[in-house]
């Protein structure tokens, strides 16, 4: 039941974005491009924190392996598009179950603290073996709109419709197992472990699973990233995208996947709107390139103030039904007995 | 959205204002004699009034000391041309952004100037990684990608890369004249190589090995622009013997270079590439980065007696016409900027722009600048002539050696230029660079 109608409002909604994006000029295309991909990361991430109550501050990483095994396939390869794609998840899953299981000992801070690791140590790699990867240089990825199409379809309305496609397909999978006896088990564990391990749950391979499948859902989105920049280069999976991706989704609103939406526009459109906003007030150079990542911040800062569980918790609590809440408040991740209203929370 | 259409019609009252303007204007003085066609929205990024052109350039990180001059000054020398009539009476609007030397910021950046801001070109876009990034999105795109602001040779690929051009002297080329200079000044020495690990120190060292007999040279030490510990190459290049050290280094790494030498009591004659050798914004890293680690140095004792080479007139050259044209435009724009090597690229890349676009004609297309570029440019700014044709991309073709002499290149050779090829000749420039045009604007 749940299935079909997910599966129904992402039709619907894929209808909304094809409209909006013969719509919308080349430029806003590419954005929605880059938001999708960035939904991909995020919509992982939060379901790994939101619902299994682990913190990973090194998805980044797990982009980084997406990225880049997608870039070789498609240049050592020539595989097709969407094995591409399929090919980078599993990739990012394989390296996020051999991570994830020797992780599976550390708790809280200590488990932010390895992937944080991950995230610093992995894109120095790319120098190291320059050969494969490229060095700084990076590889170049490009991908061709499909033929029949035809010669003057925009290249950017075929970005954002394969990144889109890329998005709603990961946002229903992950829809549909935090629905089930899986989704349910997570929040068990989150919850209380204890407990959760009384009932007769693994706790260990639960948390590795959420593992494996945030890291898939960053690979996806790593490979989404570098079809729509052209580019994979160890800039671009530095620390600061790991955090931004956590930032999105706590901003958006943890547990909540539509939150992961919310905190990838966030992501991607504040900074450009902030630089363009600076650079037509007349601020030149140095100032015009430091304002917008302090504004950034000030936005962040506002959001957080006014919003405690994220926009889509803000939303619920300004427009949804009094009952069950949508999204985690951080907080609420401390606590080890949180009260019974968090039972159903979770994917909306 | 909205927000654009106001400025649409803004730029659309301003465009009707102007045109009425010029119809008034035109009765009483004739200032466009030959052609009297209206101006034309011909391309995109091309109005009835303005020509909007974009650029990457690394505002802030690692690359930004001294590179962040170079936008800024081209934008001077726009200035300079709009006050004075612009092309074609069309005035040029630059908009640089910030890709802080990042190739995935780069990617995103210029897909903003090309689709968002509808660029006509991409003008001097900064880096050999960074720009690697776009230089196929721009080619497909059909977007001219002119005066690349990086030496590699892989800007000179007509059949693959139609509408990219190169402009400075390419780091083979400059390779070949450094070790020509070096063959022949310090035969039988031990020399050493230091470069940056990608296609910029590579090309670099490609030219110099035209040059040098292998025998001679006793250590290559490469580094990466993201690490800045580079004590291990030096110790090396000590260990190695090296008398004369060659650098094709960014200059961040030229001053650490400098300053890992002299804590090792290492003291080789540095020759170091044009990209890393300006003298004021070598000193200032070299004090600055000295007084990071607590001590107190002379940056301009520290450069003395460096080799270097330069394919611009030499800023302390104050009786040429160039450094004058430069000095005014300087003083009445960016007065606040230093009067320095980034500076003096930016003012002569941005005439050089202007010389093209003077060329394409009064209502252009974007094929226009390119057919533009490939018919020749006639030598102007620099002091060997550019090699642009159907079918070589490559810019400036030649440049004198020089020595840092109390913070200021002094020449000390003449202008020599050469080919890219293992064995093309390096010969002496026979030609004589023009003087600047009173204007200070190029003739169509």
């Amino acid at each position: 039941m749940t299935m079909v109608r997910h599966l129904a409002a992402a039709i619907a909604v894929a209808v909304i974005l094809a409209v909006l994006s013969i719509q919308l000029g080349s430029y806003r295309d590419y954005q929605m491009a880059e938001v999708a991909a960035y939904v991909a990361a995020v919509a992982g991430l939060t379901v790994l924190i939101g619902l299994s109550g682990q913190i990973s501050i090194g998805n980044g990483a797990f982009m980084a392996i997406g990225g880049y095994g997608g870039a070789l396939l498609l240049i050592h390869l020539n595989w097709p598009l969407e094995l591409v794609l399929l090919a980078s998840a599993v990739i990012a899953a394989a390296a996020g179950a051999i991570f994830g299981l020797a992780a599976a000992r550390l708790r809280g801070p200590y488990l932010a603290g390895a992937t944080l690791m991950l995230a610093v140590a992995l894109p120095s790699l790319a120098d190291q073996y320059a050969g494969a990867f490229g060095g700084d240089q990076g590889l170049s990825v490009s991908i061709n709109t499909p033929a029949f199409l035809g010669p003057t379809f925009p290249p950017t309305r075929w970005l954002a419709w394969v990144t889109c496609a890329g998005a709603l397909i990961t946002l229903v999978l992950l829809a549909n197992l935090g629905r089930s006896r899986v989704g349910r088990s997570w929040r068990a564990v989150r919850d209380d472990e204890v407990a959760a391990s009384l009932s007769g749950l693994n706790v260990a391979r639960l948390q590795v699973l959420a593992f494996v499948v945030s890291a898939a859902c960053a690979g996806l989105g790593g490979a989404l990233l570098a079809v729509v920049t052209t580019i994979v280069a160890p800039g671009a999976y530095t620390l600061t995208l790991s955090i931004g991706l956590l930032t999105a989704a706590v901003i958006g609103g943890l547990g909540s996947l539509l939150g992961a939406v919310w905190g990838s526009l966030l992501l991607v459109l504040v900074p450009t709107y902030l630089t363009n906003l600076a650079a037509s007030h007349g601020l030149s150079g140095a100032a015009s390139s430091s304002v917008p990542i302090a504004a950034y911040g000030v936005v962040l800062i506002i959001v957080m103030l006014v919003f405690p569980a994220g926009i889509q918790g803000g939303l619920r609590r300004l427009f949804g039904p009094a009952a069950p809440a949508a999204a985690v408040p951080i907080n609420a991740l401390r606590r080890r007995r949180p009260a019974s209203e968090h039972q159903e929370e979770g994917t909306t | 959205m909205r927000r654009s259409h106001r400025n649409l019609a803004a730029v659309a009252g301003i465009a009707a204002v102007a045109m009425l303007a010029a119809a008034c204007g035109s009765s009483g003085s004739s200032s466009k004699p030959s052609s009297s066609s209206a101006l034309t929205a011909s391309a995109p990024g091309i109005t009835a009034t303005t020509i909007t052109i974009g650029s990457h350039q690394p505002l802030t990180g690692v690359a930004a000391p001294g590179y962040d001059e170079i936008a800024p000054a081209s934008n001077a020398y726009f200035q300079y041309v709009n006050a004075h009539g612009g092309i074609y009476g069309r005035k040029i609007v630059y908009k640089y952004l910030n890709d802080q030397y990042d190739p995935t910021i780069t990617a995103t950046v210029v897909h903003q100037l090309v689709l968002q801001d509808n660029v006509y070109s991409i003008f001097n876009g900064l880096g050999t990684p960074t720009h690697l990034a776009v230089v196929k999105y721009l080619n497909s795109s059909k977007v001219p990608d002119v005066f690349v602001a990086s030496g590699c040779e892989c800007w000179n690929a007509p059949s693959t890369y139609p509408y990219t051009f190169g402009w400075q002297l390419d780091y083979v080329r400059e390779g070949k004249i450094l070790g020509n200079y070096i063959e022949q000044h310090f035969k039988g020495k031990k020399i050493g190589y230091f470069y940056q690990d990608d296609e910029f120190g590579m090309d670099g060292v490609k030219g110099l090995n035209y040059e040098i007999p292998k025998s001679q040279v006793v250590a290559a030490e490469s580094y990466n622009p993201a690490v800045i510990n580079i004590a291990p190459q030096v110790t090396a290049l000590k260990a190695a013997g090296a008398q004369v050290v060659v650098s094709f280094s960014v200059p961040a790494f030229t001053a650490l270079l400098r300053l890992n030498s002299l804590k090792l009591s290492f003291a080789p004659q540095l020759v170091v590439s044009d990209v890393g050798s300006d003298p004021i914004t070598l000193a200032g890293l070299l004090e600055s980065f000295a007084k990071q680690g607590g001590a107190t140095v002379s940056g301009n004792a520290l450069t003395q007696g460096i080799i270097t080479d330069s394919y611009l007139p030499s800023l302390g050259d104050t009786s040429n016409s160039w450094i004058q044209l430069f000095t005014k435009i300087h003083n009445q724009y960016i007065p606040k900027l230093p009067m320095d090597g980034n500076v003096g690229y930016g003012l002569a890349v941005g005439y050089t722009f202007v010389q093209a676009m003077l060329k394409a004609g009064r209502n252009p297309t974007r094929q226009d600048l390119v057919n533009a570029i490939n018919a020749g440019l006639p030598q102007g700014v620099a002091v060997a002539p550019y090699a642009y044709s159907a079918t070589n991309h490559d810019g400036i073709t030649g440049a004198y050696m020089a020595m840092i002499n109390s913070g200021a290149l002094t020449s000390i050779g003449p202008v020599q230029v050469t080919d890219t090829s293992p064995t093309g000749a390096i010969t002496t420039f026979s030609g004589t660079q023009p003087a600047a045009p009173a204007s200070g604007i190029p003739s169509p």
